[in-house]
């Protein structure tokens, strides 16, 4: 059997997706800033695709950028934000622990130039407190960028009461909501929401292409120097296939949105119960306000990439917060953010289930996991010392 | 290209060695969970002969094949050789393993020579 449970690091491309880049490519290979017919044919695509991916999120066409995805995006929003705050002397950011690198790393080299970043706890649970965000807000805040769904646990945020809160204070507000286009509704105007980070890869379009939501009015500087393209905001001539083929995948996956999370939901939460029967397990983030495709798990006493290697070798794809898969030291910032310990962070388990995901498949996930999971803490020291009483079980 | 050589592949997947030794003449442990990787080496020593060799390891793929190859080099040798052990020849034996997986034979090593220590320390 050979299941694909890996959507939140990147999805299949849909047919519609393929087809439409295809066609493109075939039949719309001119430059959209020529102006001559075939140029301004590509515009014309080009251009129509812009209000179809706006409407998805109730946004004005010219209020999307397209670019190169959403590290980018995210990137562009937060750097503009910085910059337009430090031009009025304010420098202060308020975020979250355990946000995407895309975000986290882009803070990190703006402190390095002189901002203050809050980084706001995410619970036990991963789901942020609206009152210590409103709490942090002080007269220097240039800018809340608040996830709207954790890549790694796949918690919702209330991204409705934080538009709020930052609108009451006059403060924009980015979402990185990378794992939420094209699987939540979204409506920037209801939620205000200044500024959206989206990918097409993770809703069933090609790599390398995505979008920024930029409210009008709100400033933004570009990353890239160069043409006039995206009115000026992003240089260099537009990736019409990608964005061909993310305005078809979007269309198709908000079409079937409620269906989906009706199918995905219910097998997911059985994925969950057939887990949760491992002796010294828990289920990382809330098991309500999450994504309905997320399952994450920490088993207590073994090591997340040997894990992934044994699952794969049964045909599961899967991904791990442990260190070993990265080449990095420490587990999961996600993890150890929602307070789990390094020995358990290493030990975990994401799996992040597509919509064609059965009960059959469910249910092999199921033994697949049991059985691993017992082989590895047959041999595992730190399993025999908590079977011995040597030590405590944490999980 | 395959993230690991067929070797460590074959040694994760088929680890030699693995289980405890209850009356063990040495017990050697390095590494902590926090890090990821803890391995724990049993040893029977017969008349400065390693007889029987054993091993528990909590970690990823290359720690776990690294414990397998090792207690492989030095079963049925001398003491002297064993100490001899490098990191290198545990890596080589496994036809390489990735840069930022070099630490697992490392701790190998470290861990026979926890071992040994613990042996001289006895006798
Ligand atoms: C939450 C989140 N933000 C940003 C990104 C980066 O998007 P991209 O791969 O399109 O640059 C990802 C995907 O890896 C993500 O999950």
């Amino acid at each position: 059997m050979n299941i694909y449970a890996d959507n939140a690091a990147t999805t299949k491309m849909s047919k519609a997706a393929i087809d439409a880049m295809v066609d493109c490519m075939n039949n719309t290979y001119g430059n959209p800033s020529s102006l001559y017919m075939i140029g301004q044919r590509a515009k014309e695509k080009l251009e129509q695709a812009r209000a179809e991916i706006a409407s998805v999120i109730n946004a004005e066409p010219r209020e999307i950028i397209f670019t190169s995805g959403g590290s980018e995006a995210d990137n562009q929003a937060i750097i503009s934000a910085a910059e337009n705050g430090r031009k009025r002397g304010k420098v202060h950011i308020i975020s979250s622990a355990f946000e995407h690198h895309a975000v986290l790393h882009t803070l990190g080299k703006l402190e390095k130039n002189g901002f203050r970043v809050t980084l706001l706890p995410v619970h036990s649970n991963g789901i942020i407190d609206t009152g210590e965000l409103e709490a942090a807000i002080d007269e220097e805040t240039c800018l809340v960028t608040i996830m709207t769904v954790n890549n790694e646990i796949g918690t919702i945020q209330p991204i409705s009461e934080i538009g709020e809160i930052c609108r009451k204070h006059g403060v924009p507000f980015h979402t990185d909501a990378v794992q939420a286009v094209g699987h939540l509704p979204i409506d920037v105007k209801a939620q205000n929401i200044d500024m959206l980070s989206a990918s097409a890869h993770k809703f069933h379009g090609p790599k390398g292409t995505g979008f920024l939501y930029v409210k009008r009015g709100i400033p933004l500087l570009n990353l890239i120097e160069g043409g006039a393209q995206e009115r000026g905001k992003r240089a260099g001539t537009e990736n019409l296939a990608g964005v061909m083929g993310m305005s078809a995948a979007l269309r198709e996956s908000v079409q079937s949105m409620a269906a989906v999370k009706e199918h995905v939901i219910k097998i997911r939460d059985y994925i969950i119960k057939g887990l949760s029967e491992i002796p010294h397990s828990a289920l990382n983030g809330d098991p309500e306000t999450r994504i309905y495709g997320n399952i994450n798990f920490s088993f207590e006493g073994i090591e997340g990439e040997s894990l992934l290697i044994l699952l794969d070798r049964k045909g599961i794809s899967a991904s791990s917060g442990s260190a070993c898969t990265s080449g990095a030291l420490d587990p999961s910032h996600v993890l150890l953010a929602i307070g789990r310990v390094h020995d358990v962070a290493h030990g975990s388990l994401r799996l992040s289930l597509g919509e064609e995901i059965t009960y059959e498949e469910a249910d092999y996930i199921i033994k697949s996991v049991k059985e691993v999971v017992e082989y590895l803490r047959g041999f595992s020291p730190v399993w025999s010392d908590l079977i011995a009483g040597k030590k405590e079980y944490i999980l | 290209m395959a993230l690991y050589s067929d070797k460590v592949m074959d040694h994760f997947i088929n680890p030699r060695n693995v289980g405890v030794i209850e009356d063990a003449d040495a017990v050697g442990e390095v590494g902590n969970a926090k890090c990821g990787d803890i391995m724990r080496m049993y040893l029977k020593i017969d008349d400065d002969i390693i007889t029987d060799v054993k091993f528990e390891t909590f970690g990823c793929a290359s720690a776990i094949a690294s414990s397998s190859m090792a207690t492989e080099l030095i079963k049925g040798k001398p003491v002297s050789e064993a100490r001899k052990l490098t990191n290198q020849a545990v890596a080589e034996a496994l036809d390489g393993l990735p840069d930022y997986k070099m630490h697992c034979s490392v701790l190998a090593q470290e861990a026979i020579e926890s071992a040994l220590e613990n042996y001289e320390n006895k006798s």
